[in-house]
């Protein structure tokens, strides 16, 4: 990966037309790093696929999520779409009234929210929209089998990130044994399997040599259990790795920094807002 | 060719049998290697056979699947019960999670008290009836095809024939106000392989009791 760093310092055409001599003709075989067009970015697709998505994002109108201001289960949606460099807008749920007219609007087919408006659908049930962002933007990988291997780990890491998006709601007498519940699993259940993977193939991402929607997944989840254990990682080096690596991928980058669409973790306002709308007991 | 698949999990229903359903609307044979001890279970972690510790698992081409919902993905897709196009996939996505939260209400009943099944039994109605099977009986009214998506079979309908025999048992006349589904019902379980699947003798487990759930308490230690 060292060899098509990019140096933001120098000009763009002269640091990309050699670049793109240099990466394309070497790492496009082997199906690695190449380089976009439009665009001084490293993304991990062949230079086919690239171009495939670039299209797409053209041509599409914007997604539009309908959610609470907060992660929640829109917050995966918002790291895809981020991660495969979609813009999208965000209408936010604040009060009950708005969440009975889409019910009225009919735009809820189950009567909930994530809602996210895409491609003349108005698509609900979370997993059902993600497959459909990694299926359009080739996150899904290649094959059927590959596909096999990116559900088994997303599936598992939304087993650990349900314990976490439930969290803000245990009552305050559970808080703790709840905690230390995600931990244990997340150092003894699930990320050893992925330190695992990630070691026995000594690629960089987790499925098929290229970022997968699991590598997205597996990234929110990371950063979400080291809010609330920071030394998670301690026992993980191969995972430390990936998180350092998945960092500097600029679409992930950008979604880093402030300003970004991505949601601070859940405080009471946000758990009272949710539970104001939807009028749960 | 291919090996049959094999299916690992307790002689019950629980979260495999929609893998069950699946792959016999598909028309394919599998084995089945019940969980009857602790020990069973322990050899199987011991092995490295359970990707997070935990069944369904299914042995299927080569691989040692988990998670239910992977499996299940990975049938559809290789035995054509889902659709190639993206648009379609949608679709059925959506429609197999709403039926799976409803699966949901009814996988974990007879875990409950007494006192909570009642409760729990009126939630399995409500939903059914109001969230759920409207939404399905309206899909099929607006595009008068046999089948959810696609005209033809698809994973979609398959789970929710499994829904409706299932909300049936515990609330008989759940579709009563649904004339389409209950076409979509007899058409559905008159397809072969699924006929087939509902008659005695088949792989389709019986509804899990108390026993039952004691029994898997035991195995995976839980109070």
């Amino acid at each position: 990966m060292g060899v098509c760093a990019y140096n933001p310092k120098k000009s763009f055409l002269l640091e990309l037309g050699k670049t793109l001599q240099i990466c394309i003709s070497f790492l496009s075989q082997h199906r690695l790093c190449g380089v976009t067009g439009s665009s001084h970015v490293i993304s991990c697709y062949p230079a086919e696929m690239r171009q495939k998505n670039q299209e797409l994002r053209s041509m599409s109108e914007k997604p539009r999520l309908i959610y609470f201001n907060g992660r929640g289960r829109m917050e995966s949606v918002r790291w895809l779409l981020a991660a495969a460099r979609v813009e999208f807008e965000e209408i936010f749920l604040d009060t009950r009234e708005q969440y009975v007219k889409l019910i009225k609007d009919g735009s809820l087919m189950f009567q909930q929210v994530p809602l996210v408006e895409i491609d003349g659908m108005k698509m609900v049930q979370t997993r059902a929209i993600l497959s459909y962002i990694a299926g359009k933007y080739n996150l899904y990988g290649k094959d059927l089998k590959e596909r096999a291997f990116i559900d088994m780990y997303v599936e598992g890491i939304t087993d650990l990130m349900h314990m976490i998006l439930m969290f803000p709601f245990s009552p305050p007498e559970a808080k703790e044994k709840n905690l230390a519940l995600i931990t244990e699993r997340a150092t003894h259940r699930y990320f050893p399997v992925f330190e695992k993977a990630l070691k026995q193939h000594g690629q960089d991402f987790l499925v098929g040599n290229q970022v997968s929607w699991a590598d997205i997944q597996l990234m929110e989840v990371i950063l979400a259990v080291e809010e609330k254990t920071p030394a998670v990682l301690s026992a993980f080096p191969q995972l430390q790795a990936f998180k350092t690596r998945m960092s500097n991928m600029p679409a992930i980058k950008k979604f880093l920094q402030p300003g970004s669409p991505r949601k601070p973790p859940p405080d009471d306002h946000y758990v009272s807002t949710v539970l104001k709308v939807l009028a749960e007991e | 060719m291919s090996e049959k698949p094999k299916l690992h999990y307790f002689n019950g229903r629980g979260r495999m049998e929609s893998i069950r359903w699946l792959l016999a609307a598909a028309g394919v044979e599998f084995e089945e290697e019940f969980l009857e001890s602790r020990e069973q279970y322990e050899m199987l972690l011991q092995d490295g056979a359970l990707l997070f510790q935990q069944v369904p698992m299914v042995e299927i081409d080569g691989m040692k699947m988990v998670q239910t919902r992977a499996i299940l993905s990975y049938i559809a897709g290789k035995y054509n019960l889902y659709e190639k196009d993206l648009k379609e996939r949608a679709w059925i996505d959506m429609y197999v999670e709403g039926v799976r939260d409803l699966m949901d209400l009814i996988r974990v009943h007879h875990k409950l008290s007494p006192q909570e099944q009642q409760k729990n039994l009126a939630l399995i109605g409500e939903k059914a009836a109001t969230r759920y099977f409207p939404v399905y009986e309206k899909i099929l009214k607006d595009h008068k095809d046999d089948f959810l998506v696609g005209n033809q079979l698809t994973w979609a309908d398959v789970q929710l024939i499994e829904a409706i025999l299932t909300v049936e048992e515990k609330v008989p006349t759940i579709l009563s106000e649904f004339p389409l589904l209950q076409a979509f019902k007899a058409r559905v379980s008159s397809i072969a392989t699924i006929k087939k699947f509902l008659q005695p003798g088949s792989q389709r487990k019986l509804p899990t009791d108390e026993k039952a759930v004691a029994f898997t308490n035991r195995i995976f230690n839980r109070r």
